[in-house]
């Protein structure tokens, strides 16, 4: 094992109990087919993928491939989110009927949306559903606003991550509030990941640098102009912003410069 | 030959030959074999009781995959 590795084993993601070497999460939407998706994926790292749960179209998909051939569950950990729920009754269906899918597996993603415009997420609604997905033996990760407050009750309701947004899910914007964030990290005992508005890799690393425990995205990868090389950017990323986390950056000194060479030994005119 | 029954699937309403399992029902849609979870009525029908439970007139069938979803 080389040293890069040896690292990385160390500075498991833990989740529910269950490590994680990857501390990107992925989406599997708004990719071009499936090839597309596994090629990324597989650039990214990623060990966690989101898959959304819906209606089969029935009498039109006999023989075709599944996403869960092309990402079966023997080797990525599959998270089934509730995208598109907008009360928390719907969430918890949605996620019974995915326990169902998957064989019983009980780590989830729940988001309750509170419109479609913003798909900013509906708290009380989340905080509902949490309760009765905790309740059922849910292990939820949980879709939030970026409020240390309700961040703080989601880990009481026994939510093993909260997963605060960093701007509106699918825009691209980055990480708007920071300060938010940091306060949510530093009160959270449960994995803190950013969830949503990731557009690109230096988004990425400063949620890392701040102290995420993970960054979870769909279509910063998805939507770049070449999603497998955008996959490796973000791997890239995480990994760099965890390890400068890790390290410890230097303090800001405004107005004090300090030369990085020796200031004795210079030749000059005497 | 049992009387047809009604019922409402993803949505939309559909005839079936008679009070098929839920086994006969997924063949009948070319589902076999395929990783899916099925709710009758907003409750969950466990896979392992595919072979025996019978779907009944009026019953709102709910045939769920995964998909793409971030």
């Amino acid at each position: 094992m080389n040293a890069p590795e040896k690292v990385a084993a160390e500075d498991a993601l833990v989740v529910a109990g269950r490590e994680y070497r990857s501390r990107l999460l992925v989406g599997t939407g708004k990719y071009r087919d499936f090839d597309e998706t596994r090629r990324a994926i597989e650039a990214s790292g990623a060990q966690i993928v989101t898959v959304a749960i819906r209606r089969t179209n029935i009498g039109q998909n006999a023989g075709e491939p599944s996403l869960l051939e092309v990402l079966p569950p023997s080797r990525f950990t599959i998270l089934p989110n509730t995208a598109g729920c907008y009360t928390a009754q719907d969430a918890v269906r949605t996620l019974r009927l995915a326990r169902e899918l998957l064989d019983g597996h009980a780590l989830v993603k729940l988001e309750v949306l509170g419109d479609p415009q913003s798909l900013y997420p509906n708290m009380p609604e989340t905080l509902a559903a949490a309760k009765t997905l905790v309740a059922e033996g849910f292990q939820v990760m949980a879709y939030c606003n970026d409020d240390p407050i309700l961040a703080q009750q989601l880990e009481e309701t026994g939510c093993v991550a909260v997963m605060p947004l960093a701007s509106l899910i699918g825009s691209g914007m980055g990480i708007l509030n920071p300060w938010n964030l940091q306060i949510i990290i530093d009160r959270a005992k449960v994995p803190v990941l950013v969830d949503a508005g990731i557009g690109t890799a230096s988004d990425a690393a400063i949620a890392m640098e701040l102290g995420c425990d993970g960054v979870l995205m769909n279509t910063a990868i998805a939507k770049a102009r070449d999603p497998v090389r955008m996959a490796r950017a973000m791997k890239a990323a995480v990994e760099a912003g965890r390890d400068a986390f890790l390290a410890g950056r230097m303090a800001k000194k405004p107005y004090e410069a300090s030369a990085s060479s020796p200031a004795t030994g210079l030749i000059q005119k005497s | 030959m049992p009387a047809p029954i009604r019922i409402v699937l993803n949505g939309a309403p559909r005839e079936l030959p008679g009070p098929l399992t839920f086994t006969q029902l997924i063949d009948e849609l070319s589902l076999a074999g395929r990783r899916v979870a099925v709710e009758r009525n907003g409750e969950i029908v466990p896979r392992s009781r595919f072979g025996d439970a019978r779907l009944a007139e009026g019953d709102r069938i709910e045939v769920v995959i995964a998909v793409g979803g971030g």
